[in-house]
């Protein structure tokens, strides 16, 4: 069997994933509904994984819905479903087009590196550090892509159009302004997009197979898978134009063998081959060779091991997050974690910093974070006061996020989810300092934790100054926001390690509810 | 153009419907004839829906073809800072900003633009207010005021702490200005009006803040004066100000302010509301400034009940 359209229908399903997930990460508007985004990102391999690990349903398990179609497919995903994926063949395709020719070659597998990284992506992420996932997960890797280098330059474009426009007097363009960039994750993003291009453009899917782990993990499985690539040596005239196309560099016409751990299923070669060699064959027809017995019995042990491994995983994050509230020093401003992060200790270690809430998140608080929630916690978002605050009404970082990182809240939860606790510096407020009326704090707090009291001063005039009720704080730094002194903030908001329940605003209502006097007062 | 005529006959009907229960016959003819009805200074009107109580306010002044000439540019700008439903009154009621619009288009504006400088983030207070799609549905443009490439840096003449600020384009390109603020308690200046509502044309309002909060709304009007100010008074927040905790802090005044004079309209507002003028220190020192009369009792006002 040799269908020729798989191909094509390979390329239309990448193009239809990395289109919509590119869409998200860069709508503006905040058009595309949270149910679709999480739609969307449900088959994200490392996100889905590490979503069901800390206890989501099984319903939400994409992970395994992957599993199995790799197990039937072998590894379709990294060719259709990961955006990353998707990049590389994007440049590969467009570096092949400039240099015709020359094509792609044959290599050896580098099983000792793929291993290794993958072993100590997975040895840290069980010792309770997720940096080195973070990193190399492809989902997250391109999220940052998209949120740190293409998001921006995109605004860039975008508000060149729209003062353009102004000059005409057309406004139906709106500007717009970008989370806080910071240059450790666009310095990230943009180490990741040229190590992964360059590899792209000269080696093809270097990156799957030998660096990134979800690319060894199903590479692994995919070693059972029922269909696969497979070589007719009696029929192949060896052309080489399979080898030549193939990015994974896994067609070994020596030996007229596919290494189907490394074959990223995207059919390049069904299409190339003149004659019919090149096939989709069956995996699991037993035939005569000893060699798929020493698959299936690597893929038993492998299995096994990773199973192993999860359930370890599982456990010792739990107890990792115990252990660990020293991220926030207590003279230092501790940092705050999103609304829905349920604590700092839980938040790092789910998060992969794919900032596809930095994306959507309306009000621009949420920003990478440089080393606030600890070396592990590198570029995982923050709420960055100096930046914007959190919006009261807005629930959406909760919504979108694909990792169970961020936990869904209700609106009505989330106004009384404290994340923090505003502190106020008497000695820095502008009221204090040069007797005149401020409260810009005040006047942002929505549940009036902060309110204004009466400030005796020398000068007797009628002036108010802050005071904070913790307890109906919920840490959305409006008042730190607002706050103008510069270059220190009169008030601040202490993250919370552990977000705790805020109090109910008072709410009392008015005895005169309507004002229905004839006459006026002046 | 079907909905402008459409709006025209509308409009012009309510005005000319409303005047003649004001004023009998002889209002039906001065709104026809488009002469200024009285020199009031301002109109005060109680006891109605807020684009009813604008009607009639603006027939009392000689129509809105007396403020807005043919072809001119206008911008309305009400307060929309807050992500918060109409209800609450933490914006200004966006049937009384839609009734201004189309009175504007029916007095042969070219264009009439809405915008603010919101606190919560722009897009949810522009939707959630229920301003964005009033004006929409009125033939008016609403436009963006979050970001910083929108503000012209401007010298304020008259200021005494603001000495310059940069100012959203859309002020400086229109020829009519119109300030739509709502009525409101306000945790720090006590109150707010019509020329604390202008904060919301600057990009940098931390600056005020920082510098004398009272002084720099009052500089600010020396830089320039609305052409009218309405004050929405329909829902009043009496606590909480300016944002607001529920539904709660609002009381139902079902009033409405108009006047040329930013000063005296404040001054009528902060009366309203139960406070004296002369203790809101921008309204007292806007009044020495020479912004406007903020002594009601020289002034010629149109009391309007419903």
């Amino acid at each position: 069997m040799r269908p020729r359209h798989l191909k094509a229908l390979r390329v239309g399903v990448s193009v239809m994933f990395f289109a919509l997930i590119a869409l998200v990460f860069l709508d503006f508007g905040n058009l595309i509904p949270p149910a679709f985004t999480r739609g969307l990102l449900y088959l994200q391999f490392v996100p889905s994984l590490l979503q069901f690990l800390h206890g989501a349903p099984l319903g939400l398990a994409g992970w395994v819905v992957v599993l199995a179609l790799t197990v039937l497919f072998g590894r379709i995903y990294c060719s259709t479903v990961c955006p990353l994926g998707t990049i590389q063949d994007i440049i590969g395709f467009a570096a092949r087009k400039r240099r015709k020719g020359r094509g792609l070659r044959f290599v050896r597998p580098d099983r000792f590196w793929r291993y290794f990284i993958a072993a100590i992506t997975g040895l840290l992420l069980i010792a309770g550090s997720g940096l080195l996932l973070n990193l190399l997960d492809p989902f997250s890797a391109s999220g940052r892509i998209f949120s740190d280098l293409i998001r921006p330059a995109a605004i860039v474009a975008n508000n060149i159009a729209a003062g353009a426009m102004e000059q005409f007097g057309f406004y139906a363009v709106s500007r717009r302004q970008w989370a806080i960039l910071t240059p450790l994750a666009g310095g990230v993003a943009v180490a990741t997009l040229m190590i992964v291009a360059w590899l792209a453009a000269t080696h093809g899917r270097t990156y799957c197979n030998t660096v990134c782990p979800v690319g060894t993990l199903l590479g692994l499985v995919s070693r059972i898978s029922w269909l696969r690539i497979g070589i007719d040596s009696e029929t192949c005239t060896e052309c080489r134009r399979c080898e030549r196309v193939c990015k994974a560099g896994c067609i070994d016409l020596e030996n007229m063998t596919v290494d189907s751990e490394r074959c990223v299923g995207c059919c390049n070669c069904l299409t190339v081959c003149p004659g019919d060699a090149v096939r989709v064959v069956n995996g699991w027809r037993r035939v005569p060779a000893a060699q798929p017995d020493q698959g299936r019995r690597d893929f038993l042990v492998h299995s096994g091991v990773s199973i192993l491994g999860l359930a370890g995983l599982a456990e010792t994050n739990a107890t990792v997050l115990q252990s660990r509230p020293t991220t926030v020093p207590e003279a230092v401003k501790g940092p705050v974690s999103p609304p829905g992060s349920v604590s700092i200790g839980r938040f790092t270690s789910i998060c992969t910093a794919c900032h596809l809430c930095v994306s959507v998140c309306p009000s621009r608080v949420l920003s990478p974070s440089l080393l606030e929630f600890g070396p592990s916690g590198i570029m995982q978002p923050r709420l960055n006061f100096r930046a914007a605050h959190c919006n009261y009404e807005c629930t959406l970082c909760s919504e979108v996020c694909p990792t169970g990182a961020i936990l869904p809240l209700a609106k009505d939860e989330k106004k009384l989810t404290q994340l923090g606790v505003a502190r106020f510096i008497k000695e820095n407020c502008v009221v204090f300092t040069d007797n005149t009326s401020c409260g810009a704090c005040s006047e942002h707090c929505p549940t009036k934790a902060v309110r204004m009291v009466p400030y005796p001063n020398p000068q007797n005039k009628p002036l108010v100054i802050p005071e904070v009720d913790p307890d109906y704080c919920v840490g959305c730094g409006g008042c730190e926001h607002a706050c103008p002194t510069k270059p220190f903030k009169a008030i601040c908001v202490d993250g919370n390690p552990v977000h705790k329940t805020a109090k109910k605003p008072l709410m009392h209502v008015l005895e005169i509810r309507t004002d229905d006097s004839d006459d006026f007062p002046f | 153009m079907d909905r402008r005529h459409f709006l025209k006959n509308v409009i012009g009907g309510g005005i000319v419907a409303g005047s003649t229960m004001a004023f009998g016959g002889y209002a039906q003819l001065l709104a026809a004839t488009g002469e200024p009805a009285a020199a009031y200074d301002l109109v005060a009107v109680r006891g109605g829906e807020p684009d009813v109580m604008f009607d009639r306010a603006m027939a009392s002044l000689g129509g809105m073809q007396a403020f807005v000439p043919k072809g001119s540019r206008v911008l309305v700008k009400p307060n929309i800072g807050w992500d918060v439903t109409p209800d609450r009154a933490g914006n200004t009621n966006p049937k009384l900003v839609a009734r201004i619009v189309e009175h504007c288009l029916q007095a042969g504006a070219r264009e009439v633009s809405v915008f603010d400088h919101t606190c919560d983030p722009w897009a949810q207070c522009y939707r959630n207010s229920g301003i964005e799609r009033a004006v929409r549905d009125a033939g008016g443009k609403i436009v963006s005021g979050d970001s910083e490439g929108y503000y012209q840096r401007v010298a304020v003449p008259g200021g005494q702490r603001l000495t310059e600020a940069k100012v959203h384009g859309l002020l400086l390109e229109s020829d009519v200005f119109i300030n739509v603020p709502v009525l409101k308690h306000h945790s720090s200046t006590m109150l707010t009006v019509g020329m604390k509502n202008m904060m919301g044309v600057v990009w940098d309002r931390g600056y005020w803040h920082r510098n004398d909060l009272h002084q720099c709304i009052a500089d600010f009007m020396t830089f320039r004066k609305p052409t009218l100010t309405v004050v929405d008074a329909y829902n009043v927040m009496k606590q909480n100000g300016p944002r607001g905790v529920s539904a709660g802090d609002i009381v139902l005044m079902q009033s409405l302010i108009v006047s040329t004079d930013p000063v005296a309209a404040d001054a009528a507002a902060a009366k309203l509301f139960g406070v004296e003028p002369a203790d809101i220190r921008h309204i007292e020192l806007a009044a020495k400034m020479q912004v406007g009369r903020m002594d009601l009792g020289s002034l010629s006002i149109n009391r309007i009940k419903l």
